[in-house]
């Protein structure tokens, strides 16, 4: 062959490092190769009946041999076969669809929760610990994690192919998913859902590390301050304690246990409350007000970033007793009366 | 008689056979009698003229996305470039070219021939609906040269409406006027369909044809109003801010979605449901058959088109509609996937006990029986709810419309047009350069389109300017098939305006078909019919036409 060596290399290499089949790498991921060797067996099975039944009535047929046509009007029989075998077919593969759609869709109760922050371009992962990461994510085998997402500005979409999973990351609204991987490795995470200019570089790498070396990564990699100690932080900064106290004179409800329980609101609705409630109860509070109490609570539409309301939501999740919101009022007011205090002294 | 123990092709003697003096190109002179006609066939020759234009301005960027994909890396044009690229392709293949492609150039000329009347309903509204059509697509080519638009053809808030500074609102305008021009011709196919038959045509003697461009109607007329109000709830957002789609003003960015997909879902079968009337005629005639179970493609399409108007929540599987109404939509989903089915073994099953030939339109006919079947049976992997998550917003959609679009209608378009090219202008094309054509466009599609599932399922995102490198080598051939493909579109370019001048002369029936439309001259008079046809016969009634052909071959009209 006259081809030259250093070409030939070339060939070997390329052809060699391309890809044809995705990596296993969640617990999810045979369930859906299953589904979809099914759905391609069908699918070559029916190209092939179909080519099958052409390709001899072409040959049978043709006018050369069959110069001249029978006229057949059609067949109930055949026509209820062609009708019912596809429709058995489809509605397996509804079936089974729909099992894996909600298994990937709903997470299991002891999922490890980690927060999603899309924007035009990049991926930011939070950590309960207060680890952030930017187009990067660590996660450890074994342990499901649920993926709560958000947008801050125009849709994206979160896609780990070798984990099989994929959602939409929405402006205005918590999404979720989940996952539990299997093998340490690194794969990509891609943007699917077409954001403007720099879509095809709103990609990461989630790092998938054995329980140990997880262990190890978010020792090495906290920032000093969890989510919830970031959230207890903005609570005291933006005020939100002088009214949400917990005290029998406060204006605002009692926010301590508030995470999981069932809420009446003035408007009649019983709410349960979760991470989408208590983010769209701080944006537009006057939609949003617990019976007994009035709608008096200013908007912080604008005012607050995405990461900080999830600050503030996972405070809220782990807020169990007022203790220490009564304890920063203390102080705060103790902060700002000392120095007028001082000042009448004089 | 060139017929023969291969072929039905049936042209008269070429010595002595000429074209018609009178028909309806050489009825009138000048440029004005073609912008101001109200004749049917002229309109649907102006319509074949712009959109094969937009195909090819289309195509040009198809091309360009394929050759900046040829590698992994950014290197042939910047992003917001690419971006333009594939909006630019989309807006103007699936508005300017796949809607109004089939049923307003072939559907608008033959209709009323098949009918047996003399011009739609509406005469005027059918010029108006070209000159519609025309006004968008020059407001479409005005956005492209004052610096593109990168919506996307979907226009996905907030990205269309807060966050583009690009042409949003000329291009949202024109898709909006191209609207109107689909509305008004499927409002005429309807009014024809049902004021203007001849005497004896009974709905159930209409070719499927008819009844395929009938159910393609009604979903443009129900449809592409939702279309028109969403896309001017873009323009108001972007223009006045009226928050309707924005959640920081209360509004919801998916109510966007659900209404731009309850049109643009039906848009798919306003797309396929006349290229699969073109398939029912062509596999007829080719097999000297009637098509087999009339009835139940007849009703098939009509099930296509009600099934069609409640699976769009099928593009938002992913996007945190409730799981409960997901169930609904896939199972809703899994049903329309049925009549296609129906049909596809209905033209199998034409071809028993014919006596087949394989002509041009035949070939393409093929072509689109075995892609279809491939397109059909890949969106059923989409219709399943957990194989959705994997597989939307890749490569592996793309792939999927475009063995329907490109695989399914353009075979069908390509086959129609070729089927009924001797109608239209008198004159045939060159045989064998088009059987070569038909060949190559299908080799050319699978090998650009096939690798493309491939990568989907490996997880390449559509609309990707950079890819990762281990994707490489089925892009390059992806690439490599496009340009097999495209010179598979440009050779029936070239052959068919040859032979406007140098094709043999057509006669009036070279395929022994039995259609109203192949019982008159080639190409027709004005009028089409000097007198009315009553038509005493069903459709695909060969006995009839061999009947006529031994009496001495009395052609109406």
């Amino acid at each position: 062959m006259g081809i030259s060596p250093v070409l030939w290399q070339f060939l070997v290499k390329w052809l060699n490092s391309s890809a044809l089949f995705p990596r296993e790498a969640s617990t999810i991921a045979p369930w859906m190769d299953a589904l979809y060797f099914f759905l391609l067996g069908m699918t070559v099975t029916g190209v092939a009946l179909v080519l099958a039944i052409v390709i001899t009535f072409s040959l049978r047929y043709r006018k050369s041999v069959h110069p001249v046509a029978t006229q057949i009007e059609g067949s109930t029989l055949l026509e209820a076969t062609w009708t019912i075998i596809p429709l058995g077919i489809f509605l397996v593969t509804f079936v089974w669809g729909a099992l894996l759609y909600f298994r990937i869709y709903n997470p299991p109760t002891n999922a490890m929760n980690i927060y999603i922050v899309g924007k035009q371009w990049m991926w930011k992962a939070e950590h309960p610990g207060g680890q952030h990461e930017i187009n990067a994510l660590h996660v450890p085998t074994g342990q499901p994690i649920q993926l709560t997402m958000i947008s801050q500005d125009v849709f994206h979409s979160f896609s780990i192919p070798d984990f099989r999973i994929k959602r939409e990351v929405i402006p205005g609204r918590y999404s979720t998913v989940w996952f539990e991987a299997t093998t340490p490795g690194t794969y990509h995470i891609f943007c699917t859902q077409y954001c403007g200019t720099n879509h095809s570089v709103m990609i990461g790498e989630v790092t998938v590390l054995s329980p140990d070396d997880y262990k190890k990564w978010t020792e090495g990699s906290t920032s000093g301050m969890s989510l919830a100690q970031n959230g207890e932080r903005l609570f005291a900064s933006m005020g939100c304690n002088a009214c949400h106290s917990g005290t029998a004179a406060a204006r605002g409800p009692n926010l301590a246990g508030v995470y999981g329980s069932k809420l009446q609101l003035t408007s009649g609705q019983t709410v349960q409350v979760n991470e989408a409630y208590l983010r769209d109860a701080i944006l537009n509070p006057s939609q949003h007000v617990t019976a007994g109490y009035s709608p008096i609570m200013p908007t912080y539409q604008g005012q607050i970033s995405e990461d900080g309301l999830i600050d503030l939501v996972e405070y809220l999740k782990g807020l169990k007793t007022n203790y220490r919101v009564q304890q920063t009022q203390v102080t705060a007011e103790s902060n700002s009366t000392e120095p007028a205090a001082e000042g009448g002294n004089q | 008689m060139s017929a023969t123990a291969t072929t039905i092709l049936n042209l008269p003697d070429q010595a002595t056979a000429t074209v018609p003096k009178k028909n309806y190109i050489t009825a009138e002179h000048g440029l004005l009698s073609w912008l101001l006609t109200g004749d049917h066939k002229r309109i649907a020759m102006l319509y074949l003229v712009s959109i094969t234009f937009f195909f090819f301005i289309g195509g040009a960027f198809a091309g360009l996305i394929r050759l900046e994909l040829l590698t992994p890396q950014p290197d042939l044009v910047a992003s917001d470039t690419y971006n333009k690229f594939f909006t630019m392709h989309g807006v103007i293949m699936v508005f300017l070219f796949l809607v109004p492609s089939v049923p307003a150039t072939i559907g608008n000329f033959l209709i009323p021939i098949m009918l047996g009347t003399r011009d739609l309903a509406f005469p005027k509204i059918n010029l108006l609906s070209w000159y519609l059509y025309t006004i968008a697509g020059a407001m479409v080519i005005a956005s492209m040269v004052l610096g593109g638009v990168d919506t996307g053809w979907t226009f996905t808030t907030p990205l269309s409406t807060h966050y583009l500074n690009t042409h949003v609102i000329t291009t949202g305008l024109a898709i909006f006027v191209a609207g109107f021009s689909s509305i008004f011709t499927g409002l005429n196919f309807i009014v024809t369909v049902h004021r203007m038959r001849c005497p004896g045509m009974t709905w159930f003697r209409m070719p499927l044809f008819v009844w395929s461009h009938y159910a393609a109607s009604i979903l443009m007329v129900l449809g592409t109003p939702v279309l028109a109000i969403t896309l001017i709830l873009v323009v108001l957002e972007r223009v006045f801010g009226i928050g309707v789609f924005d959640p920081t003003k209360g509004g919801d960015p998916l109510l966007f979605q659900h209404l731009f997909w309850f049109y643009s879902h039906p848009a798919v079968y306003i797309m396929i449901l006349p290229g699969m009337g073109v398939i029912s005629e062509v596999v007829s005639t080719f097999s000297r058959k009637r098509v087999f179970g009339y009835t139940a493609v007849a009703f098939s399409s009509v099930a296509i088109a009600l099934f069609g108007f409640f699976v769009w929540a099928h593009h938002m599987f992913i996007m945190g509609i409730s799981n409960y109404s997901a169930l609904v939509f896939s199972l809703l989903t899994m049903l329309v996937a049925v009549p296609s089915a129906i049909k596809i073994f209905n033209w199998a099953f034409t071809l028993q006990k014919g006596s087949i030939t394989f002509e041009t339109p035949m070939l393409y006919a093929f072509g689109f029986m075995g892609l279809f079947t491939i397109g059909g049976l890949t969106g059923v992997f989409l219709g399943s709810l957990g194989m959705d998550i994997h597989l939307t917003e890749t490569y592996f959609i793309v792939a999927h419309f475009h063995f329907v679009m490109v695989g399914g209608m353009l075979m069908a378009f390509l086959a129609g047009v070729h089927f009924w090219w001797p109608k239209m202008t008198g004159r045939m094309y060159p045989e064998s350069l088009s059987k070569l054509a038909a060949v190559v466009t299908f080799i050319g599609f699978n090998l650009t389109f096939l690798p493309q599932f491939i990568l989907g399922y490996l997880g390449m995102p559509r609309r990707y300017h950079a890819y990762p490198p281990e994707y490489q080598v089925l892009n390059v051939l992806s690439t490599a098939g496009a340009t097999v493909l495209g010179v598979g579109y440009l050779l029936p370019i070239i052959y068919l305006a040859w032979s406007l001048k140098y094709g043999p002369v057509a006669g009036n029936n070279p395929w022994q078909a039995t259609g109203l439309e192949w019982q008159i001259q080639s190409p027709p008079l004005t009028e089409n019919f000097t007198t009315i046809p009553i038509m005493d016969h069903e459709a695909y009634d060969y006995e009839w036409l061999e009947h006529q052909n031994q009496h001495g071959g009395t052609y109406i009209g």
